[in-house]
């Protein structure tokens, strides 16, 4: 599947064709960078060539995730023969160069560089969210800045846009790189960020120089974690959250999703992929959270509602021949896709399953049910959800999240403010003792970890419903679904249904089809595929907003690149390998929700009015 | 020649005399191949200002693979002090469009497309007759001069950006994005406008295809330098008696060109627009060519009563409001130099900040993104080191 991409040819790199044969003649050009002689394929950009080399060269408007922009100017290099200093990301080696990545005009063009960016830099770097994770930060050091040469913005000249519940937008600290700009258009297919004005005057601006609230912003805030600076956060919640833990009155309990514990270490100098969930634990108990529960088990809910909901569906097609039931049944536990279809696929909101997110069932099961069950007053609880995404925080403030009679979750976390609270709180994450989860909640099932990467949801759902109807575990080795992980942008697969139980014998036979899509930009594939009637026959569809699912989530720490979602994945992978309980349905404390309060059973009358919800039709017309 | 006409001085090359639709039907009995060495014979380069050869881009719009290929004319005549395009578009029509059908011919172009600069947005009724005209002549459409040929030419408006004039800003116009430079490589002669191979000539060069055409490159190559061939239009405006468009021989000296124009009491003299250099009498003596002062056509002429930093000053402004915004060095670069302007003239300055500044337009010589950040150095660069005197003594 080719994509096709939508930002402006002056942002995309030269299209080199494959040669016909890697080792034939002209495959292989000869190159000498600082120096060295090498021979590099034919069609690679000479940043890539330094990096494979071991050479480093300073970028800023590059990232690996994005098309080339080739605007900050940070990566000259001079090419022997050119009048001019190239871009490193944006050039093509098609013939045979001479490169010197550091010669002198190199070296002071990337300072001058630095100086003009920091020029027009409002704010000092401590007073800074992204202090000390900050690309111009660490530009201006490696350029050896040590003066503000052409001066320094002295007032601000832009006013910070909070009106989002999710993305904070400073402009002031932004250094026009449009890695935003190409995260929104082109990595998400969304497209609310875009350059205006010209020269001096351009700035990041949305439709008509709206607020963020009020464009068609999906909230993922992929475009916070590929903003060089600290041009855009994510709306912190922390200090209203230290005020419900400091008042007496309050029972604050924390759920933490499955992704923030695969990459909160990296926020403290941990590599990625290193699994942290028993010292999180400990860090939310000693920072004075009453509870810590884990969304594993409203992941496992989720899945019971969900995989119900799909097989009613399918009954209701197969069986009653009901034309008004549309299947595929679309996941809906990612904000952002719901917000995506919301704005820009309103009409076929009921293709999405009515189940809550994970997090938002959690909030009800536990101002509800937890209530009752410790005798604690719903209206004393605060809850908080950890979670890798910024798009919760919108989601959490949806009028109609409240159905306990209580708003279902109170705060949102991003994993980054998670690690920001932990360091106020003045505890080494990574040398803390590992404690477990809090009854009632406790341990939750493999299925309900595996959320966080792209395809989780699928091979958790594929387990139970598979085995609810054949009364058989899925027929793949290890439980493992290969098909529904790894990193490819859709993927697609069918697994056949046979030797059902009695109730299921309407699926014998049945080949059930089912599509995994991560990223808006695939999300919008699939929806395409689906208004030309290509869905036909299909019947499950996961979409996760967020490339890679949520281990890769607008709120988790920066930097990342698709490397450092793999090994994210992985520990969430090899975490659940070894997990006793790895399908949702035999989860115990599923079993005993459903025996003791959700007693109609996934998809009764309780489930609906607590663990369900509708969606708006937002369309793209802003007022 | 009419009284009504915008032309001071018609030379011997462009405007000698020449049969309408003649050129195209001696291109279509050539051979494709002739064509190209008969421009590479002629010498013709690009008389944008960039100076690049004619035959080259021509041949690699030719030679690349593809199912479209695009002509486009640049009529984003642009650059300040320049007028003769717009002339040329009004006065000489047919050489324009004539230039165009046999580069389309020549490259395997079916599609010409003229980007006219918005502010020539009255030119594009009369343009659009003339092209319905060549229409009926057979001159444009299927079957050209009942040869196996097609090319039509269509007239798409600019939106008043100086940096459209930059072919790849051009190209990302026309498709309807901001008007931002693209990175090159790629080349538009590979991948230009829709991603299709694109030959992008100035409205001048492809006027003077249809004379090489008819006379010949030897002819051509009479006229001019042994690196500058033919002739050149240039604007003069300014400080003169005759401001206006003149045609002069490659080779021409500034000198000349002021008595020509009748200018007295000159200082300074702006060759190639805003983003070229400013000269004092001390190098009048030299030459307009390629290997000497290349231009793109403007010539700006101040003479004794003009204050320099102003006419610097001015510039500065003019590229602080034209700058597309799209990379650093351009966009913050050149504020800073204007600031720098303002500060000499408030009298407030370090000479060695001065000096910094002087060192950040070199880098922005070699670190821009496209031809506008690259450039726009070189009058504050040239100005205040050709007229330090008058400007750090008054100062």
């Amino acid at each position: 599947m080719k994509k096709e991409l939508r930002s402006p040819v002056a942002q995309r790199p030269m299209n080199v064709d494959d040669p016909v044969s890697k080792t034939g003649i002209g495959a292989q050009i000869s190159v000498e960078l600082n120096g060295v002689n090498l021979k590099v394929d034919i069609g690679k950009s000479i940043l890539d060539v330094c990096r494979e080399n071991n050479v480093y060269i300073p970028t800023l408007c590059y990232h690996e995730d994005l098309c080339i922009a080739g605007n900050c100017r940070m990566c000259m290099v001079e090419v022997e023969g050119m009048r001019t200093l190239q871009a490193a990301c944006a050039f093509p080696i098609t013939s045979p160069l001479k490169i010197k990545t550091f010669s002198d005009k190199v070296r002071k063009a990337r300072k001058h560089m630095a100086d003009l960016l920091l020029s027009e830099h409002y704010g000092e770097c401590y007073s800074c969210v992204r202090n000390n994770n900050c690309e111009l930060q660490t530009i201006a050091r490696e350029c050896g800045v040590d003066s503000y040469e052409f001066g320094h913005i002295c007032e601000p000249r832009f006013e910070i846009d909070k009106s989002s519940a999710a993305v904070i937008r400073d402009m002031d600290k932004c250094i026009l790189c449009r890695r935003c700009v190409r995260t929104c258009i082109d990595l998400q297919e969304v497209g609310v960020l875009e350059a205006i004005n010209r020269g001096y005057d351009t700035k990041i601006s949305t439709f008509m120089d709206k607020p963020l609230a009020d464009v068609i912003c999906i909230n993922c805030g992929q475009c916070i974690n590929r903003c060089p600076t600290g041009a855009l956060h994510a709306n912190d919640p922390s200090d209203e959250i230290w005020k419900a833990i400091e008042d007496p009155s309050k029972h604050v309990v924390m759920q933490t999703a499955p992704s923030p514990r695969a990459a909160i270490g990296e926020e403290f100098g941990l590599p990625a992929g290193t699994s942290m969930t028993g010292q999180l634990n400990t860090a939310i108990k000693r920072m004075g959270f009453d509870m810590v529960f884990d969304t594993d088990f409203s992941a496992d809910l989720t899945i019971m509602e969900e995989g119900t909901e799909l097989l009613s569906r399918l009954k209701k097609v197969i069986v009653d021949k009901d034309k008004s039931v549309k299947l595929p049944q679309f996941t809906s536990c990612s904000p952002g896709w719901v917000k995506f279809i919301e704005h820009f696929y309103p009409e076929r909101l009921e293709y999405l399953s009515t189940a809550k997110s994970p997090q938002q069932m959690f909030g009800a099961v536990i101002k509800t049910f937890y209530a009752q069950e410790s005798g604690i007053e719903p209206k004393d609880i605060v809850t908080v959800a950890l979670m890798p995404c910024a798009a919760k925080k919108f989601e959490c403030n949806r009028p109609e999240m409240n159905s306990s009679g209580y708003k279902d979750v109170d705060y949102g976390l991003t994993t980054r403010e998670m690690a920001k609270m932990i360091r106020e709180a003045g505890l080494k994450l990574p040398d803390l003792p590992k404690t477990n989860f809090d009854e009632p909640f406790g341990d939750a099932s493999g299925a309900g970890l595996i959320f966080g990467a792209t395809g989780g949801v699928m091979e958790a759902a594929l387990r139970t419903v598979y085995e609810l109807v054949t009364g058989r575990p899925v027929p793949f080795e290890g439980l493992n679904i290969d098909v529904c992980r790894g990193m490819k942008g859709i993927k697609e697969a069918k697994i056949k249904l046979e030797n059902c139980k009695d109730e299921f014998s309407y699926l014998e036979g049945v080949e059930l089809k089912f599509i995994v899509a991560h990223g808006t930009a695939n999300a919008n594939h699939v929806m395409k595929m689906l208004i030309r009637g290509e869905l036909e026959g299909y019947h499950f569809v996961e979409i996760m907003a967020c490339p890679g699912g949520c281990i890769g989530g607008g709120g988790q720490p920066i930097p990342t690149s698709e490397l450092i979602r793999k090994l994210r994945a992985r520990a969430i992978y090899a975490e659940e390998s070894t997990m006793p309980v790895r399908k949702s349905h035999e989860n115990p404390r599923i079993k005993y929700i459903y025996n003791k309060f959700l007693t109609d059973g996934p998809g009764g009358k309780l489930s609906h009015k607590l663990l369900h919800t509708k969606y708006v039709k937002r369309g793209k017309y802003i007022l | 020649m009419n009284n009504s006409s915008k032309i001071n001085r018609s030379g011997p090359v462009l405007f000698s005399e020449y049969e309408k639709g003649s050129s195209v039907k001696k291109a279509l009995e050539m051979d494709r191949q002739d064509i190209l060495f008969e421009m590479k014979d002629s010498g013709l380069k690009g008389r944008g200002g960039a100076g690049y050869p004619v035959s080259t881009k021509w041949m690699l719009t030719a030679a690349a693979n593809a199912v479209q290929k695009f002509i486009i004319c640049n009529a984003d005549e642009g650059e300040p002090g320049t007028f003769k395009d717009r002339v040329l578009l009004l006065e000489y029509p047919w050489l324009v469009f004539e230039g165009m059908i046999i580069a389309g011919y020549t490259a395997g172009a079916k599609n010409g497309i003229v980007y006219l600069r918005a502010e020539y947005s009255y030119l594009q009724e009369f343009l659009e007759d003339y092209i319905d005209k060549l229409r009926k002549e057979n001159l444009l459409g299927k079957n050209i001069c009942g040869k196996d040929l097609e090319f039509d030419i269509k007239i798409i408006l600019g939106a008043g950006a100086y940096v459209c004039g930059e072919e790849t800003a051009l190209i990302e116009s026309l498709e309807g994005h901001r008007g931002e430079p693209r990175n090159r490589p790629p080349y538009p002669v590979n991948t230009g406008y829709l991603g299709f191979p694109t030959s992008v000539n100035n409205v001048e060069t492809l006027a003077s295809v249809p004379h090489i055409i008819m006379k010949g490159s030897k002819w051509y190559r009479k006229f001019g330098t042994e690196n500058s061939s033919g002739s050149k239009l240039i604007s003069v405006s300014g400080d003169c008696k005759y401001p206006g468009v003149y045609e002069v021989s490659w080779g021409t000296t500034l000198k000349e060109i002021l008595e020509l124009t009748g200018a007295e009491n000159t200082k300074a003299m702006q060759i190639g627009g805003a983003s070229g250099v400013c000269l004092p009498v001390s190098e009048f003596h030299r030459t307009l060519a390629y290997e000497d002062i290349a231009t793109g056509g403007s010539v700006m002429i101040f003479n004794k009563d003009r204050s320099m930093l102003e006419v610097l000053k001015n510039f500065m402004k003019f590229f602080v409001e034209e700058s597309c915004g799209q990379c650093t060095p351009c966009r913050i670069g050149n504020v800073r130099l204007l600031e720098g302007v303002e500060m000499i003239e408030n009298k407030n300055y370090k000479p060695e900040y001065i000096d910094k500044l002087k060192d950040l337009g070199r880098t922005m010589q070699i670190a821009s993104k496209c031809g506008l950040g690259q450039t726009s150095p070189n009058p504050f660069l040239s100005i205040l080191e050709n007229f330090k005197d008058e400007i750090f003594s008054k100062n």
